[in-house]
């Protein structure tokens, strides 16, 4: 590898496991420079940040006619790229709250830095609606403020919906995400070296200073946001596909978007995770405390999910055809040998082929194997949005209103332009962030355990 | 170690594993001290029972947030779509559960998530800038990998060799003494107050603008932000446009352009009247019948009757509100039993109806032309049951009257 030299590489310090932990992640912060792959990926993300912003400044200048919309699909990338991002937003709580409750202890490992990925997903997502309504200038309208126009939204409808849905979302993420860092902030504030580090990260530990009684309400606290995040990540997506499913739109008007669109976004947030979990623990040397056991367990719930998402698009088949539909039947059809059939074969091969190799144990062993499912399964992630939204679009009731969208180079450079302001946010992170939750890795340890005796 | 004692804040007990500080802990508790803790780099499993420590109120906190939470939810949707704005959207009630349940859920769930964090910060007393054990270098480690158990002098069994006695038998690495902090101001640190305040007052500055702009009046135009849709390159309805030779951008139909219910050529039918005099009889093709009748009957009490009455006597609500008020201008709706009026020809009664007269408003723009007709027709059969014989009526009709 060309990171041989790289301080990463060197056996953690420490007198004692939790000593080595510690060590393990904060080294990743404290050092000077970080390795030369962080400041690569950084450079990249940046360029595309760049080309988001210039984007984005040409689409407030010149309007939405820059984008591909035409007569009849009028929703096209930005709400594609919209559900992707919320989507991939969505497998950090679940690893953080679902996982806890379940007490699937290795989720230890990786869940701040899905939560991370999470908040940085939902960031992403957040500005799409914004930037496809036409008027960017005007999204403040979404939400139920007094104004001098004496209009309040109208609740009925799935957009408002997904308004509250998705900011209550982004908002209880972001409260779990930081109370999670809470002790570990502690830790950075106390291996300070300098006064900055220590002002900003003591600001953030809010005075942390591990007390039982704190760790008691802190620990029930945990509990019940887990408990209150369950729901609500099932809750998110399933509004998300009200938005199509109380259409009448043939291929959105059905009853299977709720449980399908969940599986889907479970689906799509632990390729993401994966994604970035594999060149992650490989940069910044954490392959002692995310293992090939945690990568595997992940490719498992890839591999089910995958399937469960592989029955979804069968069942829609299905229930086309069983409810004699000549709309609904027409669509499918349409969508499998109609002008968009390279996408939707596109996204059978990402999202329901690509995971079988996970069946086989060397497959699902190998971090390579398993990052390039991950990049596939977001790109057939990405497909099943367009086929979505695009495919029952084009071909509406109205045969005379049927055409053929094309993105332009202006819907491509804003998907490619959020990819940038995802990785500018993540690589932050990793540098200046607790990347692991050390104080729960720690508690999971063999030797945390406050009964019998245990020798280092 | 050297200490006063007046500086004394307490004893500090290090241990090296976790199950070293529980043990200590359940010696701890059972020798009665109230105003003790332990600090550890994460939760240890049991140690809440080994110290004594209560089940928290924190759940009952969330509850009453989750309840405040459902409530706000309910009284904005109600309050907003049902109340103060109301307009119908896809034939949905105003206010129904179902629709609102979404809305419900979510708020429920961000004010139940605020109180749980912030609950927990309240009740562990955070944030808390600073402790007499920061000055301590070894407690240092407390968030990495040692376990401290603290007694404070503040205990009521506090003594101070009594005290070192137990932690001693509890096989800590060392037990220390920890003075009082005099050290750390309690001034809050100058950049901090500094960027607080910075941060403050722009934060003021948006809304300041929003005041400002309610306050006052101003004759020039909005600030178009983005003008691509204001000033869109286009021809409005009533510029100039130099492509056509009328200069005009809003096009006449091409002469000669006949509209669907346009039927230019029939006189009879669209002005009641042949070679300039009001025709008498109905157009050819206008069918009598039931069906023509019954809708002529509805048209009437839609757009007739509110003046001239349900009858015909002159004496809809609005005549009747009119009378009411006796402003002295008002000219009666006239009585249509009139004999005038029952001999005057239907083109006549079409052409009122379409053009209007006197008082009465024109409604050929809201009526079809075989709307009208219909009217006219059940105009006629009003006056008729007006003036109706004894004679012509049947049996059952007349037992009724009596």
């Amino acid at each position: 590898m060309a990171m041989a030299q790289s301080p990463f590489d060197l056996a953690p310090q420490g007198e004692n496991a939790f000593a080595r932990i510690t060590h393990n992640v904060a080294r990743v912060a404290e050092v000077s420079k970080p390795p030369r792959g962080w400041y690569i990926a950084f450079g990249i993300a940046l360029s595309l940040l760049s080309v988001f912003g210039v984007s984005i400044g040409w689409l407030f200048w010149q309007g939405i006619g820059i984008f591909g919309n035409m007569n009849p699909v009028f929703w096209a990338m930005p709400i594609v790229n919209f559900v992707f991002w919320v989507g991939i937003g969505h497998a950090g709580t679940l690893i953080s709250a679902i996982l806890y409750l379940l007490r699937q202890n290795w989720r230890t490992a990786i869940n701040r830095f899905a939560e991370a990925m999470t908040i940085f997903a939902v960031i992403c997502a957040g500005i799409f609606p914004g930037l496809h309504v036409g008027r960017p200038w005007l999204p403040y309208w979404m939400f139920p403020l007094p104004n001098q126009m004496s209009m309040w939204p109208q609740f009925r409808s799935p957009l408002e919906w997904d308004v509250f849905a998705v900011g209550t979302y982004f908002t209880v993420s972001t409260l779990f995400w930081y109370m999670g860092m809470i002790p570990d902030f502690g830790t950075f504030r106390d291996r300070s070296t300098t006064k900055v580090r220590k002002m900003v990260y003591g600001l953030l530990a809010m005075g942390w200073r591990g007390s039982s009684r704190q760790w008691h309400r802190y620990e029930r606290a945990y509990l019940i946001l887990a408990a209150l995040a369950t729901p609500l990540v099932l809750s998110v997506h399933s509004v998300v596909s009200f938005d199509f499913a109380t259409a009448q739109l043939p291929g959105w008007h059905a009853t299977i978007f709720p449980p399908y669109f969940v599986a889907g976004a479970i689906f799509g947030g632990f390729a993401m995770v994966v994604t970035l979990a594999v060149p992650a623990r490989q940069f910044f040397g954490l392959k002692r405390i995310i293992t090939v056991g945690h990568l595997e367990l992940m490719a498992k719930i890839i591999l089910a999910t995958g399937m469960m998402v592989g029955y979804a698009y069968s069942m829609e088949f299905f229930i086309a055809w069983y409810g004699g539909n000549d709309y609904e039947m027409f669509t499918f059809f349409n969508r499998a040998l109609g002008p968009y059939a390279w996408s939707y074969w596109c996204m059978i091969f990402c999202n329901v082929v690509s995971p079988q190799v996970f069946w086989s144990k060397k497959m699902r062993t190998n971090p390579w194997v398993i990052l390039g499912v991950g990049v596939l399964v977001n790109i057939g992630m990405w497909f099943e949005r367009f086929v979505i939204v695009i495919t029952s679009l084009s071909r509406d009731f109205l045969p005379s209103s049927w055409g053929y969208y094309k993105p332009t180079f202006w819907d491509f450079s804003l998907l490619a332009g959020s990819f940038g302001l995802f990785f500018t946010l993540f690589l932050l992170f990793c540098r200046y962030l607790p990347m692991v939750a050390m104080a729960e890795v720690k508690a999971f340890h063999p030797s945390a355990h406050g009964h019998g005796d245990e020798h280092h | 170690m050297s200490h006063h004692d007046d500086d004394l804040h307490g004893l500090l007990a290090e241990y090296e594993t976790p199950s070293a500080l529980v043990a200590a802990c359940k010696k701890v508790r059972d020798a009665g001290y109230a105003k003790w803790d332990t600090f550890t780099p994460f939760p240890i499993h049991g140690i809440e029972k080994a110290m004594g420590i209560r089940m928290t109120g924190l759940p009952w906190i969330v509850l009453a947030a989750a309840l405040v939470g459902l409530a706000s939810a309910v009284g904005l949707q109600w309050w907003t779509n049902a109340v103060d704005y109301k307009f119908i959207s896809s034939g949905k009630p105003m206010w129904s559960i179902p629709a609102n349940v979404p809305v419900y859920f979510e708020l429920t769930v961000l004010f139940s998530a605020f109180a749980a964090l912030f609950g927990m910060l309240i009740l562990n007393n955070l944030p808390q800038p600073s402790h007499p054990l920061d000055h301590l270098q070894a407690f240092g480690r407390v968030t990495d990998d040692r376990f401290f158990l603290y007694i404070e002098k503040g205990d009521a069994k506090f003594d101070l060799a009594e005290t070192q006695r137990l932690l001693d038998g509890t096989h800590p690495v060392t037990v220390d003494a920890v003075n009082e902090d005099r050290r750390t101001s309690d001034q809050l640190p100058k950049p901090l107050v500094l960027t607080a305040a910075v941060i403050a007052v722009l934060a003021l500055v948006p809304f300041a603008f929003i005041a400002k702009a309610r306050a006052t009046k101003t004759d020039k135009p909005k600030i178009h932000a983005m003008g691509d849709m204001d000033w869109q390159i286009k021809f409005q309805a009533q510029q100039p446009n130099p492509l056509f030779q009328d200069g005009m951008a809003m096009r006449a139909p091409e002469p000669g352009t006949v509209a669907l219910d346009e039927h230019p050529d029939d006189e009879h039918l669209t002005a009641g009247k042949v070679d300039g005099q009001f025709v008498r009889t109905f157009p050819a093709g206008f069918k009598v019948d039931e069906a023509t009748m019954a809708r002529g009957k509805e048209r009437y009490e839609i757009f007739c009757a509110p003046c001239h009455g349900m009858s015909g006597n002159g004496d809809g609500p609005v005549a009747q509100r009119a009378m009411t008020l006796a402003e002295g201008t008002w000219v009666p709706p006239t009585a249509l039993g009139q004999d005038y009026l029952r001999q005057m020809a239907v083109g006549q009664l079409y052409d009122v109806v379409t053009n209007g007269v006197r008082n009465m408003p024109a409604y050929g723009s809201q009526l079809a032309v075989d709307d009208r007709w219909a009217v006219v027709l059940y105009l006629r059969a009003l006056q008729k049951a007006k003036a109706a014989p004894v004679g012509e009526l049947t049996d059952a009709e007349r037992a009724a009257l009596k």
